[in-house]
């Protein structure tokens, strides 16, 4: 494996496949256990560094980074010097001075984990960097594609949504295809990427279409807080040609599953009805999302420094 | 790797001759066979002998350490219910995450942890391993075994001693002590993993 994990390109199929094995040994010798807690990243430490606002990733980080004894400082840019004018290489020249082995990283802006893990001598993980990347996203819904169909080899994948401005989208899209599944992507031609027809993936307009054909429906967020330009007319319309609603939810195939990373926007992207069926992952993807995190901060943390 | 199990000496064929020097076999097929038969019969009777009930087998726990412990623990599992039909608890317990070597060896793939569903807790936990150097896997052994439960009593048997301890550890049950220098490679090989039973010394026997 690398030294950072970036995108979701740097890691082969065979690093792929070691952190999902990874994180199901993982999961698996903590099941049923009274002490979730092992001693591999003692005396080690890890930062989480976050310019932008989250709550399951973070808390996800850091829970595994918990689990797995590291010291775990948590570094949010509000309250921070960052607001006092500080760049993000003085921060990071900072945190590498403090003896930080491991940064994980989420930034507005796309390629920030990029420059900074040329600054530093510990692993960097992006932990969602602008409209670029989430790689450990990418890893915890393959995770959960595998649990659940027993195989991503084949699979077929519809992510439907803001594809645009989705970092979810476009690590999932290498990583899947990586791993040997077919990605579909659904959107209106407005929330698509520039370039999309460069990507290993089938693109469509009508998302009833390809619906029945589909192992894994994902769902991606509305992402209000980028929608600085008219997009779609009204989110009535997007919600009656893009939303997953229980009609469309029956017309999938018996053993496919609905999956979306969160948050939601329910009624928007995705009906109540849907999101709380016994089809949808959605719970299940934040317990994986510290399994695989554990496994990602083993692999990249454990070894010699 | 599956070496021709049809050699009748059990060494796989991949390797030197013994004759030649350098690959010293220390235990065939059969020898494997033998001494996993009486670490059975210990067993059996060390349980018998450690509860008043007399039920000591329900009370038994063996527990492999990956990779070739774990599928020792199953076979001593299956010998002690041929012997005495009662079934033995078998579990394994991955000791990767627990190793004091990751920062300087490297991390590796993780292997299988599974425990029996009564758990471990009161109960007399049998470690069983393929080699027993250092200690330090041993020790990783229990490590893991304080997060999952506190068994009533924790004790080893190995396949092969070999010496050359770091850490005061010592095994209840032996399957055989063998003199080693530190240099040498003590290679066990079992028909689940590696396709052929036996085990041998590799290396100069110089000091």
């Amino acid at each position: 494996m690398k030294r950072h994990l970036l995108e979701a390109s740097d890691l082969d199929r065979a690093d792929a496949t070691l952190v999902l094995d990874t994180a199901a040994q993982i999961e698996s010798a903590l099941a049923g256990r009274e002490v979730k807690k092992l001693p591999t990243l003692r005396g080690r430490t890890v930062v989480n560094l976050f310019f932008e606002d989250s709550t399951r990733t973070r808390i996800s980080f850091e829970l595994a980074a918990k689990r797995l004894s590291a010291d775990v400082i948590n570094f949010s840019a509000k309250g921070s010097s960052v607001s006092k004018g500080e760049s993000l290489k003085d921060t990071a020249l900072t945190l590498e001075a403090m003896g930080a082995d491991g940064i994980v990283v989420r930034h507005g802006a796309s390629g920030a984990p990029h420059r900074l893990a040329t600054w530093v001598q510990g692993s960097v993980v992006n932990a969602g960097d602008g409209t670029h990347e989430h790689p450990t996203q990418a890893l915890l819904d393959a995770y959960t594609i595998r649990r659940r169909l027993g195989r991503l080899e084949g699979v077929t994948v519809v992510l439907t949504g803001d594809v645009l401005h989705s970092r979810v989208a476009r690590s999932n899209v290498w990583l899947l295809h990586t791993l040997g599944a077919e990605v579909t992507l659904v959107a209106p031609p407005t929330l698509l990427p520039v370039g999309v027809g460069s990507w290993p993936v089938s693109v469509s307009y009508d998302l009833d279409a390809v619906l029945p054909h589909a192992d894994v429906v994902m769902m991606l967020r509305v992402q209000a807080e980028r929608m600085n330009a008219s997009f779609f007319p009204s989110a009535r319309e997007y919600s009656r040609r893009y939303g997953l609603d229980p009609d469309r939810m029956a017309r999938m195939a018996d053993h496919a599953i609905v999956m979306h990373p969160g948050p939601m926007n329910r009624g928007m992207e995705i009906a109540a009805e849907v999101a709380d069926s016994p089809r949808s992952t959605i719970v299940e993807q934040v317990g994986n999302g510290v399994s695989v995190r554990m496994a990602v901060l083993y692999l990249l943390l454990g070894g010699p420094a | 790797m599956a070496p021709p199990s049809t050699l009748p000496t059990g060494v796989p064929g991949d390797l030197p001759d013994p004759a030649s020097g350098g690959v010293q076999q220390l235990l065939s097929a059969d020898d494997v066979t033998r001494v996993v038969d009486r670490i059975a019969h210990q067993l059996i009777e060390r349980a018998a002998s450690s509860t008043s009930s007399g039920d000591g087998l329900a009370d038994l726990v063996l527990i492999g350490i990956p990779t070739r412990g774990a599928p020792l623990a199953r076979r001593l599992a299956a010998r002690i219910q041929a012997f005495t039909g009662a079934w033995v608890d078998v579990g394994t317990v991955d000791i990767t995450l627990y190793r004091d070597d990751l920062r300087t060896r490297g991390v590796r793939a993780l292997e299988d942890t599974r425990l029996p569903d009564a758990g471990i807790d009161g109960r007399l936990v049998v470690l069983v391993d393929d080699v027993l150097f250092s200690g330090r896997s041993v020790r990783a052994a229990l490590d893991g075994l304080r997060d999952v439960g506190r068994p009533r009593a924790v004790q080893l048997a190995v396949l092969v001693d070999r010496g050359h301890r770091e850490l005061p550890i010592k095994a209840d049950f032996v399957g055989k002590n063998v003199p080693t220098a530190r240099s040498q490679q003590v290679k066990v090989r079992l028909v689940e993993v590696d396709g052929v039973d036996g085990v041998t010394i590799t290396g100069g026997a110089d000091q």
